[in-house]
């Protein structure tokens, strides 16, 4: 796989979207990653290892704790096209409402 | 930006967007299959030339006129079943060749239309190509983009355990 499929696999997954927006309050370990969710601490490490490939988090060299951290370059270049698509999209939409509504009171 | 939209990425090569339309599904579908409806929305408010073949096989294609120049999109309709289902390709002729499949599902519940589009990339070299188009066409500041993806992720969390 390419690195940006890697990434969107990565972000496919809405748990490691999760994970994600954990991280980008600020650096965590593995425990307190997990804590939010209903799934145990080895399925948190499966998807951390997803992100870690993908490039999305780096983890610290502690042994003990290796806090993960979020690595926003990769994400960068998708989330900016997601961003852009959604805002075309959301303004199609919004006319398309409103149009709609007109055609509503028309019948 | 509202918040009516839902954008998810469900797989490596596909985009999936939710919409609720507060109109029976008949009428939503009806604004997506003819010319005189498309040219009220599609254009976002920019003025739109728009030509549509609307049978299986057919064609489409539409210019949208934005201040900063004309921007065409083509495509050919590959299933319609009304008023529930379209599949149409989709092609910017500013990038010739990049070609992507539009899955449209509408759904109707208690008067409300619930559309569903999944956008999906034939190669991860297309998909590549239509992240690399939307770069140069954003001019935004993409770190507030990226904050604007974590937010509605952060959103998200509260749906998954």
């Amino acid at each position: 796989m390419d690195r940006l499929s890697e990434v969107f696999s990565a972000l496919a997954d809405p748990t490691r979207r999760s994970i994600l927006a954990r991280l980008a309050e600020g650096e965590a370990t593995v425990n307190q990653i997990a804590e939010p969710f209903a799934i145990s601490l080895q399925a948190v490490s499966k998807h951390l290892k997803v992100l870690e490939r993908a490039g999305l988090i780096t983890r610290g060299k502690e042994a003990q704790w290796r806090p993960c951290r979020l690595d926003a370059g990769p994400l960068l270049e998708v989330a900016k096209w997601v961003a852009e698509y959604q805002r075309f999209w959301d303004q199609r939409y919004e006319r398309l409402d409103d149009y709609i509504q007109r055609l509503k009171k028309e019948e | 930006m509202s918040d009516k939209l839902v954008v998810t990425l469900p797989s490596d090569l596909e985009i999936k967007m939710v919409r609720v339309f507060d109109a029976p599904r008949a009428l939503v579908f009806e604004a997506h299959a003819r010319c005189e409806h498309v040219k009220h929305w599609w254009g976002r408010g920019n003025p739109l030339d728009c030509e549509m073949d609307f049978r299986p096989g057919g064609g489409y294609r539409f210019v949208e006129h934005t201040p900063d120049g004309q921007h065409a999109f083509r495509g050919e309709y590959r299933e319609i079943q009304p008023p529930e289902r379209i599949v149409q390709t989709f092609e910017f002729e500013g990038m010739p060749g990049h070609v992507c499949v539009e899955t449209l599902e509408f759904a109707e519940e208690d008067g409300k239309t619930t559309v569903t589009s999944v956008t999906r990339f034939d190669t991860e070299e297309e998909r590549d190509g239509m992240v690399a188009s939307g770069m140069e066409a954003g001019a935004r500041d993409s770190y507030a983009a990226l904050d604007a993806y974590l937010a509605k992720a952060q959103h998200d969390r509260k749906s998954v355990g």
